[in-house]
């Protein structure tokens, strides 16, 4: 046995942000490896958001001779498109993370060291913004190389809309994982398919005046509603739409607050239930 | 003194300050099913300390509960005296396990799974305690292998470094040297008696192999339909059931002889 000495310098190095930092880290090691050593898979995260983002560079290139808005803005599609793709790899890369695990049948290796639920959710979410750069970064290469269009040129308020995207993407993720931890990997189409229930009303690509008045509302109450509409703000206008902005950021605090209400209430119920030792293919 | 003791009474035959894990009145019901039904009992420290029972009688239920990723519908555990429901966090650095029901990821090298859990254990000096694990359970020519790539005995292997990267003071083995072949099994058992008595650890291990049970068990808890029937060491459970080795005692215990004779009734005494 330690003696006393020996135990609390142990505990020490267990406790603390440090220790906090340092299993946060093994655990994006653990997706690193994994990644890093597999071209298909870092080719297949940047796979589709460049070919969507071509498709619809395209259509600009069509669209554009005939179309007023496409003249002053001609980077409206594929700076939806590829923030739409912030949203879309911010989910899937908290969802995929989580997949990841109970494929290799992990999670209980997990959740029996000293990694606590915070530090697990913190791993899901800094390897979501990798997946994401890796993915959406790769779009905006060849959006520059093949059509000369900049993402960076929305400046400042790309920042911010990528970072409000991304906040709801991780919310929506947090509770898919939740829903497969609960209903098993049966429900892992739902890392794919869920994301899609919000796009009609976001107004990726129109506005939300467009949708009928009964639909209006519930596209309000989402963050990405606000945060295309203020995109599209900022390329008409030339403006920076701070009532878009509070707006979407008050509402990814709220959806975070609830994502992550889920995925600990998940965990708990697997608990419960003795599924972090059982899940798995 | 009584080498055997009560089940009942078992969670309090061990000294408090003498127990690294206690259990009472553990139980756990899954819907309609009691999976555990309020067992006790007390793990000495520094010990090795063998969960028996045939499918079903709650060694892997229980197991998960010490763990904490279970979580019991009743009763107590305290691992190291720490309670395991609410100061988790505190005894997990200390403890680590091994099971057939986990997985390491197989598209990682077996150094790579190595380095992430000594670093989520926040070994010190992680690629010298990996080399020296690896030397340890000859996993030096594989550590640059995917763990998929591997065996079944060569991956129990690896689970086993994997459980000991943080020198834990208490080890739950789950079925340890299962799929082993018997050379290789054999130098595990080696390779934990020395662990043990280098570092004094506690061990809990639930196993189908009554010989490894005899060799490394100083105390047996056999459980049967979720309840400890008995409790002793080897010895005095093969004296008990009048029988010749601890294979005759488990096919005496999970078949429920002896119930309705004088054998392995719960408050039976053997002279030490």
């Amino acid at each position: 046995m330690r003696t006393a000495t020996e135990f609390n310098a142990a505990f020490r190095r267990q406790t603390g942000l440090a220790a906090s930092a340092r299993r946060v880290r093994a655990l994006i090691r653990r997706h690193a490896y994994l990644l890093l050593k597999s071209w298909p898979r870092l080719v297949s995260m940047a796979y589709y958001p460049t070919v969507t983002m071509v498709l619809w560079a395209f259509l600009t290139v069509y669209l554009k001779p005939t179309t007023n808005f496409l003249q002053d803005a001609p980077g409206f599609f594929i700076g939806a498109v590829l923030l739409w793709d912030v949203l879309f790899r911010g989910q899937l890369g908290v969802s995929l993370t989580f997949i990841e695990e109970m494929y290799s049948r992990n999670l209980g290796n997990l959740f029996v060291s000293p990694l606590r639920l915070g530090e697990f959710i913190a791993g899901q979410l800094t390897l979501s913004v990798l997946r994401t750069l890796i993915g959406v970064g790769g779009a905006c290469f060849f959006a520059w190389l093949l059509f000369r269009y900049s993402i960076f040129s929305l400046g400042f308020p790309l920042l911010a809309f990528f970072t409000l995207l991304l906040a709801f993407g991780w919310s929506i993720g947090l509770a898919v994982s939740a829903m497969i931890l609960r209903w098993g990997l049966g429900a892992e189409e739902l890392a794919w398919a869920a994301i899609f229930l919000v796009a009609p009303v976001s107004g990726v690509y129109y506005p939300i005046a467009v949708l009928p008045s009964w639909l209006q509302p519930v596209a309000w109450v989402l963050p990405s509603a606000h945060v295309f509409e203020g995109m599209r703000e900022v390329l008409l206008e030339g403006t920076f739409p701070w009532r878009h902005f509070w707006a979407a950021a008050s509402l990814d605090l709220i959806y975070l607050g609830i994502g992550v209400a889920i995925f600990q209430l998940a965990i708990k119920y697997a608990r419960v239930h003795g599924k972090l030792l059982q899940m798995g293919e | 003194m009584d080498a055997f003791r009560s089940p009942r009474s078992s969670a309090t035959s061990v000294a408090e300050s003498d127990a690294a894990i206690v259990v009472n009145e553990l139980r756990k019901r899954y819907d309609d099913v009691d999976a555990v039904k309020g067992i006790s009992f007390a793990v000495r420290a520094g010990t090795t300390t063998a969960l028996l029972g045939g499918n079903g009688a709650g060694k892997t239920t229980t197991l998960s509960m010490l763990l904490g990723v279970l979580t019991p519908t009743a009763g107590t555990i305290s691992v190291l005296g720490c309670d395991i429901l609410s100061d988790r966090y505190r005894v997990l650095p200390r403890m680590n396990f091994t099971s057939p029901y986990v997985d390491l990821p197989r598209r990682l090298t077996v150094g790579e799974n190595l380095r992430v859990f000594a670093d989520l254990y926040g070994v010190r000096e992680p690629r010298k305690r990996i080399a020296q694990l690896a030397g340890e359970f000859d996993l030096s020519e594989l550590l640059t292998r995917p763990y998929g790539n591997l065996s079944a005995g060569q991956r129990t292997r690896v689970s086993l470094a994997k459980a000991l990267l943080n020198r834990p003071e208490v080890l739950l083995l789950d079925e340890p040297t299962a799929s082993l072949d018997p050379d290789i099994g054999d130098r595990m058992r080696t390779y934990l008696e020395h662990y043990q008595a280098e570092s004094h650890c506690t061990m809990l291990l639930a196993s189908h192999n009554m010989g490894e049970v005899e060799r490394m068990c100083d105390d047996v808890i056999m459980l049967r339909e979720g309840l400890v029937v008995d409790q002793g060491s080897p010895q005095d459970l093969i004296e008990l059931y009048g029988r010749e080795n601890m294979e005759e005692v488990f096919l005496d215990v999970a078949r429920g002889r002896g119930e309705d004779s004088d054998l392995g009734a719960p408050s039976r005494e053997v002279a030490a």
